[in-house]
């Protein structure tokens, strides 16, 4: 069950992007969502493109990795893709039937459209393959650290998160005994039409609801045993340490947005 | 000496209007360096008692005093840091992403320095044996390592008293005899006192002391060769009784003549043989 899931999936190793601050990687991946939309040309997208995998080659990790990431998206890229070529108007008619034309502007669209979801998914799954998920929430809590001023909960927020990411293999090997525990006493899960379907999740919604809760309880009476009283006067055992490398990383970014920003049509 | 434990007349009811309340009129004292085991039936107030010597519960009447201190809701955090508390579920009380993150997290919360917790962490996890396994997650550990685990979290803040709230319930009897050879060693390296809540009886043969609890209320307090020798009383009770004791039981049916006192298995097997050569 737990190869199925992306979220989480963390391959080890030690190539640059690895050691790269949290931060950093975490900042440069939402820089980069945000500086997409100035694409709008070949050049451009050519340019990051190029930008891309340049990363991609410096994690080390294997292509396929990323192009199994699309995978599970990739009806909805198409269906985008289909709806910007149906309808947009412009340029050489290359085919037209009632509301639906097929023209250049059409056809040029969906393809930059492509270009920016596959770029995007390359990117996050970029993220998430060359960070722990550990390091992802300790990268949150610090980028959150400014929203204290306006009493956002910063510290509670991350104790969650990063319990919330320490219980899920536990609740997936829960989930598991559970479904093969209602198995054995005969009940069919995803067979039968939508309702059965959805009867049959009862019995495994419902164990997992109580012992979650059941979880929660012991894991504060044992959180409070150990002298846990919140967020204030807490010293923290793990620190992210803020290299020359990461700042280069940002540096980089910045290039790649000027570049960007001269090449635009 | 004074006591290091001390309760008096303690009381708890989970709902005021229950008839038959969890703890009543409970009272006992334990001493510096003593192991203790608590021991009595599903239901029978154990844990309730456990959780009210470090102020999780706040007994209705009588009073607690933790290294002469009396307990009360100013010094409830105080108290805890002196004493540490193991629980039953090895997956619920895990904390931390990470083992050494788990043994961390009960310094972060006193704001011990970090260079003072990367010591205290490694030292922790040197005794517990689990430091070659200081980054692993815990779904990758066994029940007795995560207990081991659990045990270092409390050791690393140096604790005058370590509770096991039925701590080896839910291991195999190798996770078993790991968490209690684990303690065993730490106690003695640093004169700890240790409150064992059990149903395993071997673990319970252990202790200097056993107290018996029954329906909320202590019914009988002593050594385990004063407990143990009560026998057919305490199955009654629904207790086990060590295997020497069963054996004894056995050989009274078929007509041999026991000894009345109780026999740890090195002295049951020294009777046998004796009695056996001197026919």
């Amino acid at each position: 069950m737990m190869n199925k899931l992306i979220f989480g999936r963390y391959i080890p190793g030690d190539s640059f992007i690895h050691t790269l601050d949290p931060r950093a990687k975490l900042l440069a991946s939402f820089y980069f969502i945000g500086i997409i939309f100035l694409a709008n040309n070949w050049q451009t997208y050519g340019i990051l493109a190029i930008f891309t995998l340049f990363a991609i080659f410096l994690s080390k990790v294997n292509i396929r990795f990323f192009i199994r990431g699309i995978k599970p998206l990739i009806w909805l890229i198409l269906f985008t893709v289909a709806l910007q070529m149906l309808f947009t108007q412009g340029g050489t008619v290359y085919f037209s039937w009632g509301i639906f034309t097929i023209t250049e502007f059409g056809v040029i669209n969906g393809l930059f459209i492509f270009c920016r979801f596959v770029l995007i998914i390359f990117m996050s799954t970029l993220l998430t393959l060359t960070t722990p998920p550990l390091d992802l929430s300790d990268a949150i809590e610090y980028l959150l650290r400014p929203l204290k001023a306006v009493h956002f909960p910063v510290h509670e927020v991350s104790l969650m998160l990063s319990i919330a990411l320490r219980f899920v293999p536990t609740l997936m090997d829960e989930t598991e005994k559970i479904m093969n525990a209602q198995r054995a006493r005969g009940v069919d899960f995803g067979e039968g039409n939508l309702v059965q379907k959805m009867k049959a999740v009862v019995p495994l919604l419902i164990p997992l609801f109580v012992s979650s809760f059941n979880r929660a309880e012991d894991l504060a009476t044992a959180m409070e045993a150990r002298g846990y009283q919140g967020g204030d006067g807490r010293t923290k055992y793990r620190v992210l340490h803020w290299h020359s490398k990461d700042t280069a990383v940002i540096l980089a970014f910045v290039a790649l947005t000027v570049v960007l920003i001269f090449l635009r049509s | 000496m004074q006591p290091i434990i001390e309760l008096k007349n303690i009381d708890f009811n989970y709902q005021p209007e229950d008839a038959s309340p969890a703890l009543k009129d409970v009272s006992f004292s334990i001493q510096q360096g003593e192991w203790i085991a608590i021991i009595g039936h599903n239901g029978s107030g154990k844990s309730t008692l456990a959780k009210t010597i470090n102020g999780l519960l706040l007994p209705a009447s009588g009073s607690i005093a933790v290294g002469g201190k009396e307990l009360n809701e100013t010094n409830v955090w105080d108290i805890r840091k002196m004493v540490g508390m193991v629980f039953q579920n090895p997956d619920n009380q895990f904390v931390g992403s990470t083992v050494e993150d788990d043994v961390a997290f009960g310094l972060e919360n006193q704001g011990i320095p970090r260079e003072e917790m990367l010591v205290r962490v490694r030292d922790a996890l040197e005794k517990v044996r689990m430091d070659s396994f200081a980054t692993r997650e815990p779904a990758r550990l066994s029940g007795g390592q995560k207990q081991r685990v659990a045990i270092a979290g409390v050791v690393a803040l140096r604790p005058d008293i370590i509770i096991l709230d039925e701590a080896t319930s839910m291991l195999d009897p190798e996770g078993r005899e790991e968490v209690i050879t684990t303690i065993k060693k730490i106690k003695e390296e640093s004169n700890l006192t240790v409150i064992s809540i059990t149903h395993d009886i071997d673990e319970a043969a252990n202790a200097n002391r056993i107290l018996v609890m029954k329906q909320g209320e202590l019914v009988s307090e002593g050594t385990p060769e004063k407990i143990f020798s009560a026998g057919t009383e305490l199955i009654q009770m629904g207790l086990d009784l060590p295997f020497p004791e069963k054996l004894k039981i056995a050989l009274k049916e078929r007509g041999v003549d026991v000894p009345t006192e109780y026999l740890t298995e090195e002295r049951m097997v020294d009777w046998l043989w004796t009695s056996v050569l001197n026919k």
